[in-house]
């Protein structure tokens, strides 16, 4: 039934379109919405993510002199901070095994994700108003940034038990996995930081999609237009027309 | 020389900025000088140690040397290390040599320690833990050169030798010099120490130690414990004494200059982003919500 209603304009206040009971907690979907991660994707997402958040702040208080002072308070001190950031890691790892076994399906690798990465300058620069007909529930992008999280909990894992344990694994060994946590490190800051403005300020709508769990039709068809015809069974170009239509039919207010 | 002055701080690990002793007093370098040739094992260093600094007594491990035990540990700062060593002409030599920390005038550990202020060099050279602000984390048992910090699993510190700096600071020679009965254990200041180890070669190349020297490696920039060894060329005779000291370069450019540019990249990735929001905006879903109205009840 909610298919066929208007659509590509919210209406101001929806009443419940459905109630997806998911035996941990639900997501609700309302009208003009579809549903887009569920409960335990969302969970393990959060959990993912405080995790990282502990272990990179309490990892970046002992990268380097210029951040100590600032990020060890945050833990009750350089000691402590040392102390805690082990187990962040591996609340991080188990987290992640959680993820990877949650999203191993969607984020394979596609064909057509070359074509995404050929075209990244398009996207970064909103030269097209919508994506391609080829991107599914996840882009490239994002396939790139969740191989690269699984990749750097395994240098983490590997090279952090040298660094947590070196009375028992030697002196030389440190170094190595030092720099080699270093390195793994920055990288997981700089995608981080990316993967954050992605999620909010840069796509609007985003956001939600982790906490609420659904995202709009038209966030749908602008974004993921291969995932919303998967889902619905619709054309996400024929809707996007439609919506348009209704649009300039129906103009909303002008500022 | 041998105040409490020359306990003015040179330089402190994990430190952003300048310190508070740089260069601010005229200071005068001190050393220990250890002559290998002279040494006779009889190890009253080691108990002077222990019994200065309040060290537990304990027991020695017995591997068919003349060693206390095979290497240093937290509670055992200095150790005599022997090495029965058997010549090309087939007659044997023992050579002695006390192992403790070297004090480099570029400390590994220092520069390997994440922890601000857990390590500190004073004018004088002496390179010394602050177990109060150590985070025991054990990067500077990875940066030191010589194996010498250890690490105490309860207190989850680090500790080593601290050339006796309480001493040192009220004017007292170090505990171990105090015990020495030969005198082949010296102290003063660096370039003393020098000279007398200079002398000292030079008496031991004109009786038939044709390959003796000094060893005060320039690897990493000299130590404030210097040797006189009968065969300079061979270092690793006397206890894997190592030729030519380094510190990891991870713990040298990669940590102080490849480390700070690659996170200030990053951090103009950030600014990347705020450039690119401000550049080119949001990237809304199509087509774009329309402001919405308000209803009857005024609610948006």
């Amino acid at each position: 039934m909610a298919t066929s209603e208007p659509i590509g304009r919210r209406p101001v206040e929806t009443p419940r379109a459905g109630h997806l009971d998911e035996g941990f907690g639900h997501t609700v979907v309302y009208e003009s919405e579809v549903p887009r991660h569920n409960v335990h994707t969302r969970l393990v997402h959060w959990g993912v993510a405080i995790f990282f958040v502990a272990a990179l702040l309490s990892g970046f208080a002992i990268f380097t002199p210029w951040l100590y002072a600032w990020l060890t308070p945050l833990f009750g001190g350089g000691a402590r901070a040392r102390l805690l950031h082990p187990w962040f890691g591996i609340g991080f790892v188990i987290m992640m095994i959680l993820q990877l076994r949650g999203w191993f399906h969607d984020m394979r690798w596609q064909p057509s994700d070359r074509l995404w990465l050929k075209r990244i300058r398009a996207y970064v620069t909103h030269e097209d108003r919508v994506e391609p007909d080829y991107v599914g529930k996840f882009n490239a992008g994002q396939k790139m940034w969740f191989w690269t999280m699984v990749a750097a909990g395994v240098v983490f894992l590997i090279t952090g038990i040298p660094l947590w344990f070196p009375e028992y694994l030697g002196r030389t060994l440190m170094w190595i996995c030092y720099f080699f946590h270093d390195l793994c490190g920055l990288v997981m800051l700089g995608g981080f930081l990316v993967h954050i403005y992605e999620g909010t300020a840069a796509l609007p709508g985003t956001f939600r999609s982790m906490v609420r769990g659904t995202v709009t039709r038209a966030w749908a068809w602008t974004h993921h237009p291969g995932w919303y015809r998967q889902i619905t069974g619709r054309d996400p170009k024929a809707d996007l027309e439609q919506a348009e239509k209704i649009r300039a039919e129906n103009p909303g207010p002008r500022w | 020389m041998l105040d409490e002055k020359t306990l003015q701080i040179r330089a402190i690990s994990g430190h952003p900025g300048s310190v508070p002793g740089e260069g601010v007093q005229r200071e005068v370098e001190v050393c220990k000088l250890m002559d290998t040739s002279t040494c006779i094992g009889c190890k009253a260093c080691e108990v002077a140690c222990v019994e200065w600094n309040d060290l537990p007594f304990q027991e020695t491990t017995f591997d068919n040397t003349y060693q206390t035990m095979p290497e240093t540990k937290w509670d055992f700062w200095q150790l005599i290390k022997f090495h029965e060593y058997e010549k090309d002409d087939g007659s044997l030599m023992w050579l002695f040599r006390k192992d403790q920390c070297m004090h480099c005038e570029d400390p590994g550990c220092l520069h390997a320690c994440p922890a601000d202020g857990a390590i500190v060099q004073y004018e004088n050279g002496i390179v010394d833990f602050q177990q109060d602000k150590c985070i025991g984390c054990q990067l500077c048992m990875s940066g030191c050169p010589f194996n010498i910090p250890k690490f105490n699993q309860t207190t989850k510190k680090v500790y080593k030798c601290t050339l006796c700096s309480d001493r040192v600071g009220q004017g007292l020679e170090p505990a171990c010099i105090k015990s020495c009965p030969t005198g082949c254990l010296k102290f003063g200041t660096k370039q003393e120490m020098k000279e007398i180890a200079e002398t000292r070669v030079k008496q031991l190349q004109e009786n038939g130690h044709s390959n003796a020297g000094v060893y005060d490696p320039l690897s990493i920039g000299g130590t404030h414990v210097i040797y006189v060894l009968h065969d300079a060329t061979k270092p690793e005779l006397y206890g894997g004494l190592p030729a030519n000291p380094r510190i990891p370069i991870v713990y040298t450019w990669w940590k102080y200059l490849l480390k700070p540019l690659s996170l200030a990249t990053v951090g103009l990735g950030a600014l990347g982003m705020l450039i690119h929001y401000v550049a080119y905006g949001p990237k809304r879903e199509q087509p774009e919500p329309p402001k919405q109205e308000e209803d009857s009840h005024g609610n948006k």
